[in-house]
């Protein structure tokens, strides 16, 4: 279950170039100046132990952290070359090309149809029925729950399995047609099996997005991603190709957490 | 008399805690953990027995003989008379034999003002001397069964028990007294009249028509009484559901700490304001300001308008809506609000298309109980609605309400008897209404707490 | 896994100019949700200020009341106080003979005045003897007017020299500069009304004639005689009518020198000179015949800028204040006899139907004790019935039952609990109508779900571990409870308790029913005394039709109010002192 080898190049585009960034959560220090280039059409794994900042750090990819009151984001984060934290960028606007998966699903209590369907009809992608169709269809299908659920797109996304749930917010991210895909550990609240579909879905989508996967789980990392960063107590402690990370890591706070001898 | 023998209950109930006290203290002696059950629960079992024994007898003694007492002066009374003379005859026998003012004094009155006397003084004694016989039997009793195994604890804690049930059922108790009291004197008011001419008739002046007793079945319509009530009602909701409702969602969803901290509490003083206060602002300030802006605009506005009432009441009701839809938008899970702001929802696309369709049921029901309210609400309309039956659709016009005819009848000059017919049917159907109301909301909102809790 | 190849994310999709247009659409979408949340809460909170700046704004004034100092002969073993008030009266205002204008003089006194003497004749510190200087508590319309309910008298200075003549029991007064155009134009006005009225009434005359004259034609005999006198007597009514309207016609365009009646409906005017007050009856532009209400010094002629025309816009007809009574209050007031004082009185004495010496005491009292029974039922039988529910009832239909009806109790119409307690308390068990003992039966009944709901919510907050250690150490499921558990939540269930009592002290309709809004003058000694209680003094007062009832009720609504406040914030600090997470 090793990651398809022609993701393996190396000269994917940089698609986000952080520098500088700090997170205060009112008084705490979360994320203490850290610095990364995050590369197009490829999985990029964050790990570390519970705490250490690497939700926190996702979050400030598409400023989800905006929606908390206390939480302040300094440093400069482009996208494409672009600041995101700057004036002209609406949050509303980059949360539509920066999608996000959470950790437990939380289809909306609407029906298949809709779920999927909500995001496109908030961003005016699709002219009429037939185009919503197509893109609900597309959706459903590059997250692989087509054929389980074409014929109950009407039933509510609620009632679905803990899997199929989360698939259904994974397809419900892409309708939107992002560029990126932030993933806040999808697989946390899976069992092993449906964790075994998910996991597939997220390498395929690693050729076509930049997928950016928070986890705890390293042998997850392993099999899905391309590079990795390891974070500690809100510090980015080393970040490299996921092969060297596990392989060659450099940091002896790395060396530990990767032989499992904390987190 | 009677204070004088609960105070005895009462030393006895102390004294007896003391004594099985002691008893059981002695019967411990040295060894004290050989009684199954502490002294202390000794005592308070052989206390609590006495005290509901000596206050039991006392009490039910008392109900009983007051029961009995009226009977025996209605059956000493002629039965020639009518009801209502009969009603008097006895109520003047009673003032006379209190030594207060009686509308007349006659041999039938001064024969019932001594029956009286002599049952009271019966009745005073005898309860006196039951219920200290009780009490006095149930502590000697008790001290008696004091023993090293006596389970004093357990009888105690079961004995508590049945008073914690006891208590618990008094709510029962309300809804049965409730019905049961409005059932009774609506069900006679009905075997007068048709039920049908109440409920669908267009003319209501009940106590114009009232010849020997009855009453005029065409004169008790209460069309214009409901009407009065639901365009009141609607004026209320109109002005309470948006604005509530808004001010819940700006609440929750935009407002910083800092004016959450300034609103809350501001919303919290109106709803804490008594409906008489309401009232009064209804017909102090409202109502002129209302009849001076129709001045002014040329329309005619009743200074007892139905649009004054609804429009205060609507203020009363805007906290009531606010803070049951603030909680049932903040009790939508903050996963939904996520997954749609990751999706590049702005606030108010999420909150149209996902908090409110999922609050949806709590929102409803947090409108029905303000229905329900508006309906039942009394002193606002008392005291700024009109008082006569006026079936009209303007709301400019004074309308009257189920509840300002309710206090009309019971506070008015009539015979209490002859008012009682319309006004508890109209109660009786007041509560129906409100409780279908209440119902239907409480089952929404456990619907909607099964989902989310 | 993906059937489909999904068309490339292009970069611009999210950020080209069609998306940006969408966007600002959006978010104005966003603004204008917010914008109504602030319209909505604005809303309310100008509801909020009006309702407590209506209230406060009357309470100021309830907070003192106005006093006259005259001096009276008062004999040691006095005992009519009211006949001492008027013959202090008669003393002070000789020239006010006759008995209109007596009446008008002993309506400036509150009967409070005789009832402060005799109050401190019974204390004993009653001064007695002649010329003893005293206050004298003014009657609710002189004290309004010292308020200038009525509005204020304006004063326009009189800028050329003034001549008085006597005529007739009055005066004629005479000056320069057209000093009296206001009233001759609002005389002028008032005629013109009178003459429209008149030219009605004559329309209304000529339609008869027109009608009688048309039904002419189809009568014989004695009937079209008898019409025809009819007609004549409308004809000659008509032509009066006429006569009548011209006359009014003439008199409004004619001279400005002819003096022109002034009626009732129209604003007062007055002539301060010399020291007494004259009221004019007749004007025309430079003269004018008046009265004299308060007496001159002299009755010379004043030089320019020495008189001063004075005026009240409103009609002495739409005022209970006379206009003898406010030349007196005027020239009182210019001597500093009127005192204002804060008004104490009002929590001393009970319910009057003079709104001058109506007080809350009894009423706070009769809250007082209704409160009293109503805790004493409510908090016990509530904390002991959530006990049961949470605690030892067994989960089934029965409980689920109980549940849902104490839910829909707290949601029951108060007035119908005021029928229950009518029906139940008053006509089958026989407590006493109108006692603190019935209201607070029924408004224990009324708290009773508010208190359960509170106590079981605070009991379920208490963890269950609390109640693990305690049974594992063999304490008993009753002492768990009352030991352990009981304690903790007591906070949350006094909060709850005081809410509660909050709504109960603010009720009135079930009080209503139970008959407490009789007039009680009495200040009750217990529970089964008769009684009312504050927010039914409010209703009473509320619909009283005296305008000085309005301020104190506003009074009692700031008492009732400040009483709610302090149980609200022992609430709130209680929940803030105690409040606990576990």
């Amino acid at each position: 279950m090793n990651a398809p080898a022609s993701a393996l190049n190396t000269d994917d585009a940089i698609k986000f170039r952080c520098e500088n960034v700090n997170v205060w959560y009112g008084p705490t220090h979360a994320i203490k100046n850290n610095d990364i280039a995050i590369h197009d059409n490829s999985v990029t794994a964050f790990i570390g132990p519970s705490g250490c900042g690497k939700s926190t750090f996702l979050r400030c990819l598409n400023r989800m952290n905006d929606t908390i009151d206390i939480c302040r984001v300094t440093g400069t984060l482009l996208l494409d070359g672009q600041d995101i934290y700057s004036k002209d960028i609406d949050p509303v606007q980059l949360r539509a090309r920066v999608g996000m998966v959470f950790q437990k699903p939380n289809p909306f209590p609407k029906s298949i149809y809709d779920n999927v369907g909500y995001g496109p009809r908030i961003h005016g992608l699709a002219r009429n029925k037939v185009e919503l169709d197509e893109i609900v269809e597309d959706s459903l299908r590059a997250a692989g729950l087509w054929d389980e659920v074409k014929d109950r797109l009407a039933a509510p996304g609620t009632g679905l399995s803990g899997g199929q749930q989360q698939r259904l917010c994974i397809a419900r991210a892409i309708a939107t047609r992002p560029e990126v895909l932030l993933m806040d550990e999808p697989c946390s609240a899976l069992d092993p099996i449906a964790t075994e579909t998910v996991e597939e879905l997220i390498s395929t989508l690693g050729e076509r997005f930049c997928v950016v996967i928070v986890t705890h789980s390293m042998q997850q990392a392993n099999r899905i991603s391309q590079r990795t960063a390891f974070f500690h107590l809100g510090d980015l402690v080393e970040y490299d190709t996921t092969d060297a990370i596990f392989s060659t890591p450099k940091d002896e706070r790395t060396i530990g957490y990767v032989s499992g001898r904390f987190g | 008399m009677l204070n004088w023998a609960a105070l005895i209950i009462f030393a006895l109930m102390l004294a007896s805690y003391i004594m099985a006290r002691q008893r059981a203290v002695a019967l411990g002696g040295d060894t004290p953990a050989i009684l199954h059950s502490r002294p202390t629960y000794h005592g308070a079992y052989v206390a609590i027995c006495t005290a509901l024994a000596g206050f039991g007898v006392l009490l039910i003694g008392l109900i009983l003989s007051n029961i009995a007492i009226g009977t025996a002066l209605v059956s000493s009374v002629p039965d020639a008379l009518s009801p209502i003379e009969r009603d008097l005859v006895i109520s003047d026998g009673i003032a006379i034999a209190n030594d207060t003012l009686a509308s007349r004094t006659d041999e039938l009155r001064e024969t019932i003002a001594a029956l009286y006397t002599k049952l009271t003084t019966l009745q005073i004694w005898g309860i006196t001397i039951a219920s200290i016989a009780a009490a006095v039997f149930a502590m000697l009793r008790g001290i008696g069964s004091v023993a090293v195994p006596f389970r004093a604890r357990n009888r105690f804690e079961h004995i508590v028990g049945l008073i914690l049930m006891v208590s618990a059922g008094i709510a029962i108790l309300t809804t049965i007294g409730i019905v049961a009291s409005l059932l009774g004197q609506t069900i006679v008011f009905f075997s007068d009249i048709p039920v049908w001419k109440f409920l669908f008739g267009t003319h209501w002046s009940p106590l114009s028509g009232v010849h020997e007793g009855t009453m005029d079945p065409d004169k008790v319509g209460a069309i214009p009484l409901f009407a009065g009530t639901l365009m009141i009602t609607i004026i209320a909701m109109i002005v309470a559901v948006p604005i509530g409702l808004f001010a819940a969602i700006y609440l929750s969803d935009f407002a910083s700490a800092r004016a959450r901290s300034i609103i809350k509490p501001m919303l919290e003083i109106l709803a804490g304001i008594p409906t008489v206060v309401y009232g009064f602002f209804a017909a102090i300030t409202v109502a002129p300001f209302l009849r001076d802006t129709g001045a002014a605009i040329g329309l005619s506005v009743s200074s007892e308008s139905a649009l004054a009432a609804g429009v205060v009441m609507g203020i009363m009701i805007i906290p009531f809506i606010s803070s049951l839809s603030d909680d049932v938008i903040n009790a939508v899970p903050q996963s939904l609000r996520d997954g749609s702001y990751g999706l590049g929802a702005t606030k108010a696309e999420t909150i149209r298309n996902v908090i409110l369709p999922a609050a949806l049921p709590g929102i409803m029901s947090a409108v029905l109980l303000g229905v329900s309210r508006a309906i039942g609400e009394t002193m606002i309309v008392v005291m700024a609605a009109g008082q006569g039956a006026n079936l009209t659709h303007n709301p400019l016009e004074a309308v009257t309400t189920v509840t300002v005819q309710i206090v009309a009848l019971i506070t008015g000059d009539t015979e209490a008897s002859t008012a009682a017919g319309p006004a508890f049917s109209l109660g009786f159907t007041l509560f129906c209404i409100t409780l279908i109301f209440n119902v239907w909301a409480l089952a929404l909102v456990r619907k909607y707490r099964e989902v989310y809790d | 896994m993906t059937d489909t190849v999904q068309t490339s994310p292009d970069a611009s999709f999210h950020s080209g100019d069609a998306a940006k247009a969408r966007l600002r659409k959006r978010r104005n979408a966003e603004t204008r949700l917010r914008a109504y949340g602030i319209i909505a809460i604005t809303l309310a909170a100008l509801a909020l200020v009006s309702l407590l700046y209506n209230i406060f704004a009357r309470t100021a004034k309830a907070a003192s009341e106005h006093y006259i100092s005259m001096e009276a002969d008062i004999a040691p073993d006095e005992d009519n106080f009211l006949k001492v008030v008027k013959s202090a009266a008669k003393e002070a205002f000789p020239y006010a003979s006759g008995r209109k204008n007596r009446r008008a003089i002993y309506g400036l006194f509150s009967d409070g005045a005789a009832d402060d003497m005799r109050r401190a004749a019974e204390e004993g510190t009653l001064q007695t003897g002649d010329a003893v200087p005293m206050r004298f508590l003014m009657s609710d319309t002189a004290d309004l007017y010292m308020r200038g309910e009525f509005g204020k008298l304006q004063t326009q200075p009189g800028p050329n020299a003034l001549t008085i003549e006597p005529e007739g029991k009055g005066f004629t007064l005479r000056t320069s500069g057209d000093a009296f155009a206001d009233a001759l134009g609002l005389a002028r006005t008032e005629l013109a009304n009178e003459a429209a009225t008149l030219r009605r009434q004559k329309a209304r005359q000529s339609v008869g004639i027109e009608t009688l004259e048309k039904r002419l034609s189809d009568l014989t005999g004695p009937e079209r005689d008898d019409t025809l006198a009819q007609i004549e007597g409308f004809k000659a009514k008509r032509d009066q009518l006429e006569t009548k309207a011209n006359a009014l016609d003439t008199l409004i365009t004619g001279d400005r020198d002819t003096r022109l009646k002034l009626s009732n409906r129209m604003a007062s005017f007055f002539v301060a000179a010399n020291g007494g007050i004259l009221k004019l009856t007749e004007v025309a532009a430079d003269t004018a015949l008046a009265t004299p209400l308060v007496p001159m010094e002299s009755a010379s002629g004043v030089g320019g800028g020495d008189w001063s025309l004075r005026i009240l816009e409103r009609p002495e007809i739409g005022r209970p204040v006379k206009d003898m009574q406010v030349a007196i209050l005027e020239t009182l007031k210019s001597e500093g006899r009127i005192e204002e004082i804060a008004n104490w009185r009002f929590f001393s004495l009970s319910d009057s139907t003079q709104p001058e010496i109506a007080g809350i005491k009894g009423a706070l009292i009769g809250s007082m004790w209704t409160m009293l029974v109503t805790f004493c039922l409510a908090f016990p039988i509530g904390v002991m019935a959530a006990i049961y529910l949470e605690e030892f009832a067994p989960r089934n239909r029965w409980t689920d039952f109980v549940e849902v009806n104490i839910n829909n109790l707290a949601a029951v119409p108060s007035i119908v609990f005021g029928l229950l307690g009518l029906a139940v308390f008053i006509n089958f068990f026989g407590t006493p109508r109108s006692s603190p003992l019935a209201g607070g039966l029924v408004l224990a009944l009324m708290t009773l779900p508010t208190v359960i709901i509170a106590a079981r919510a605070s009991i379920r907050a208490v963890p269950p571990s609390i109640r693990s250690a305690a049974l594992g150490l063999g304490a008993s499921k009753t002492q768990t409870v009352f030991h352990h558990v009981l304690p903790l939540a007591m906070p949350g269930i006094l909060t709850g308790t005081i809410i509660g009592m909050a709504q109960a002290l603010g009720e009135t309709a079930p009080l209503l029913m139970i008959g407490m809004v009789a007039f009680i003058t009495a200040v009750p000694e217990g529970i089964t005394d008769s009684a009312t209680v504050l927010p039914v003094q409010v209703f009473n007062w509320a619909n009283a039709s005296e305008r000085a009832f309005d301020m104190r009720t506003a009074a009692a609504i700031a008492v009732l109010l400040l009483f709610l406040v302090v149980m609200n914030a022992i609430a709130i600090i209680l929940r803030k002192q105690f409040e606990r997470r576990w």
